[in-house]
């Protein structure tokens, strides 16, 4: 009896061992991997992944990012803004709201004004394409309303966005 | 009469220092708090109790010196002694105390009362004793209603702190906040008021659409405050007694960052059309709207010095976000901020010498203050995310808001209130019953 014992003790101690060292490894395995994401989704601090995207119609995505306070459009937002532009000329009765947002990492008031200045930078684009100004409204939500709510570089990257949103 | 009073007291240091009143430095951090025994106010007997709501308060005097001494130590400056040491009774140390029993105790300073409620009147009287001279140093008496007795306990505790610093007190005032629950990705805000040691905490509005950035006007009845009320992100009145609200002005856009004039006439604020924030003033009475600033930047978090005539704001107008100064009516505009790293909610303080602000630094967040002319930086206090500090009326604390860092998952978030001295020292957590942030201080209640 008391052998038993000893053997199932021994049985777990290893057992936890092997646990634990799984865990470990797992562990780094993730950091690697989370950091590799990050040089491939956040290219010179602009988010170029899909995973928060969604589609205003097949081909259209609905949002655009930005560097950290900044509110240049990059090369693939202009390219969205068309895509958008487009869908909205052949769709004349849409009417859109653009959300400008800011990330976690600025003062709150700075940040509302940057929203703006975002939802801003995308309507005037969707005009020189040739979208009605009476068919798009901007709001600023600052760093009000963030989509992912990790505090890590590639959460901030998501956050630093401008969403065009069907609005009737 | 200050003046008198403080040559007679440079005339006791000199002839007899042995006999010269206690009094506290509050220009230094880290100094020695002052030993003082706060006695309870001694219950009258035959007084009656308080009945608030649910709750029957049987010795008003022991919860009046509670709230004294609580209020004392949290200002870093004073250490309340423990109750169960004192050797006199408090009804007898009110009126005749047995120096050499407090002395042994290490007491430096005593404070002694006496309660009496009938008719539905607290009467509370009080007196603060210098131990060591074995003198009276004030000796005051209130009346008011019962349900006030939390006011007379600040009310005390500001007068012993003006006695014992030489500076006015800030316990006798409330701050207004943002309530915050719910999800990161969709907070519920609701604007909150409270004593300044957390206690009477009401709700101002319901949560149903997002507030931010709440400010007293100079007279503390009325609250300016950003409201998404419809969608229509707009600077909004509220009067705290009525609960009536009313938007400020008519602006074709979103209005935000507001405060009050000093002398509570104006409404200062950022308006952003077409991405670019300019700075606005509307006067309450006439209604008229004044462009201050006119820049393609993003100019906003706007706040007047104590006389009036300067208002401190930040732009991004070089490049980053920085801080300026400018006259009242936008002329003259110079950026007072050159450190490393951006700089931006600056609050001119109730004094008038200090400019508080927010800098953030290789991804770390300050809470400093400097001269109004942008010399003398000194950072208080370093974390993970904090911002917007708001000055205690007396100018030597300020509030502010911290969030935390959440991890992958997003978990581990909160947002909490914070206090700081102008030293330094004293940095402390206040507590409040959900998250908050956006605080903003009240000037003195009773004045």
């Amino acid at each position: 009896m008391d052998y038993l014992v000893s053997i199932k003790k021994i049985l777990l101690i290893a057992f936890a061992a092997v646990a634990l060292t799984a865990c470990a490894t797992q562990k780094k395995v993730g950091k690697q991997v989370s950091a590799e994401a990050e040089a491939e989704v956040v290219k010179s601090d602009v988010y170029t992944g899909q995973e928060t995207v969604e589609y205003l119609a097949t081909g259209v995505p609905d949002r655009v990012f930005f560097a950290t306070n900044k509110s240049v459009l990059t090369t693939a937002a202009r390219d969205t803004l068309r895509k958008q532009a487009a869908w909205m000329r052949k769709n004349k009765d849409v009417t859109v709201t653009i959300e400008g947002h800011a990330d976690e990492r600025g003062t709150r008031e700075y940040n509302l004004a940057l929203g703006e200045r975002r939802a801003n930078a995308a309507k005037d684009y969707l005009l020189t394409y040739g979208v009605s100004g009476e068919r798009i409204t901007v709001i600023s939500y600052g760093k009000e309303r963030p989509v992912n709510s990790a505090s890590t570089p590639v959460a901030w990257s998501q956050n630093r966005r401008s969403v065009t949103v069907k609005a009737n | 009469m200050k003046r008198l009073f403080f040559v007679i007291f440079c005339f006791f240091l000199l002839i007899r220092p042995t006999v010269a009143l206690i009094e506290v430095d509050i220009t230094r951090g880290n100094l020695e708090p002052l030993p003082i025994a706060v006695s309870s106010l001694y219950h009258e007997q035959g007084s009656q109790e308080i009945i608030q709501g649910e709750k029957i308060i049987k010795n008003v005097g022991e919860e009046i010196s509670k709230i004294i001494e609580a209020n004392l130590k949290r200002s870093g400056l004073f250490n309340p002694l423990k109750k169960d040491s004192f050797l006199q009774s408090s009804d007898i140390a009110h009126i005749k105390p047995r120096f050499e029993d407090w002395r042994l105790i290490k007491a430096q300073a005593l404070v002694s009362g006496k309660v009496t409620i009938s008719e539905n009147r607290l009467r509370t009287e009080f007196r603060l004793w210098d131990v060591i001279a074995a003198k009276e140093m004030i000796a005051l008496a209130f009346s008011t209603t019962p349900d006030n007795w939390r006011r007379v306990a600040h009310i005390i505790s500001d007068k012993i702190y003006q006695r014992l610093t030489g500076e006015e007190g800030y316990f006798d005032t409330r701050i207004v906040y943002v309530s915050e629950t719910g999800k990161k990705t969709r907070r519920i805000k609701k604007l909150a008021v409270m004593d300044q040691d957390g206690a009477n905490v009401k709700y101002l509005t319901l949560g149903n659409e997002l507030v931010l950035t709440p400010r007293f006007s100079p007279t503390n009845q009325l609250v300016t405050y950003l409201s998404y009320f419809r969608n229509f992100p707009r600077v909004y009145l509220l009067d705290i007694e009525t609960g009536v609200q009313e938007v400020v002005g008519d602006f074709p856009g979103m209005t935000f960052a507001p405060r009050f004039s000093p002398d509570g006439k104006k409404i200062i604020m950022s308006f952003a059309k077409d991405g670019n924030s300019d700075i606005f003033t509307m006067d309450l009475a006439t209604r008229v709207v004044e462009k201050i600033t006119d820049h393609s930047s993003i100019d906003t978090s706007p706040s007047y010095s104590p006389n009036g005539k300067y208002i401190c704001f930040n732009s991004d107008r070089s490049g980053l976000q920085q801080i300026y100064v400018m006259r009242s009516d936008g002329s003259n505009v110079k950026r007072i901020t050159f450190g490393k790293g951006l700089y931006g909610t600056p609050v001119w303080s109730p004094r008038g010498d200090l400019i508080a602000f927010t800098k953030v630094h290789n991804n770390r967040f300050y809470i400093g203050v400097m001269r109004a002319d942008g010399s003398g930086e000194r950072l208080l206090t370093e974390n993970f995310y904090q911002e917007a500090p708001s000055w205690s009326p007396n100018g030597r604390v300020l509030i502010f808001y911290r969030e935390t860092r959440s991890d992958e998952e997003g978990k581990g978030f909160s947002a909490k209130l914070w206090s700081i001295d102008l030293t330094g020292y004293n940095e402390r957590l206040i507590e409040t019953e959900t998250d908050g942030s956006d605080p903003s201080w009240s000037s003195l209640l009773s004045k």
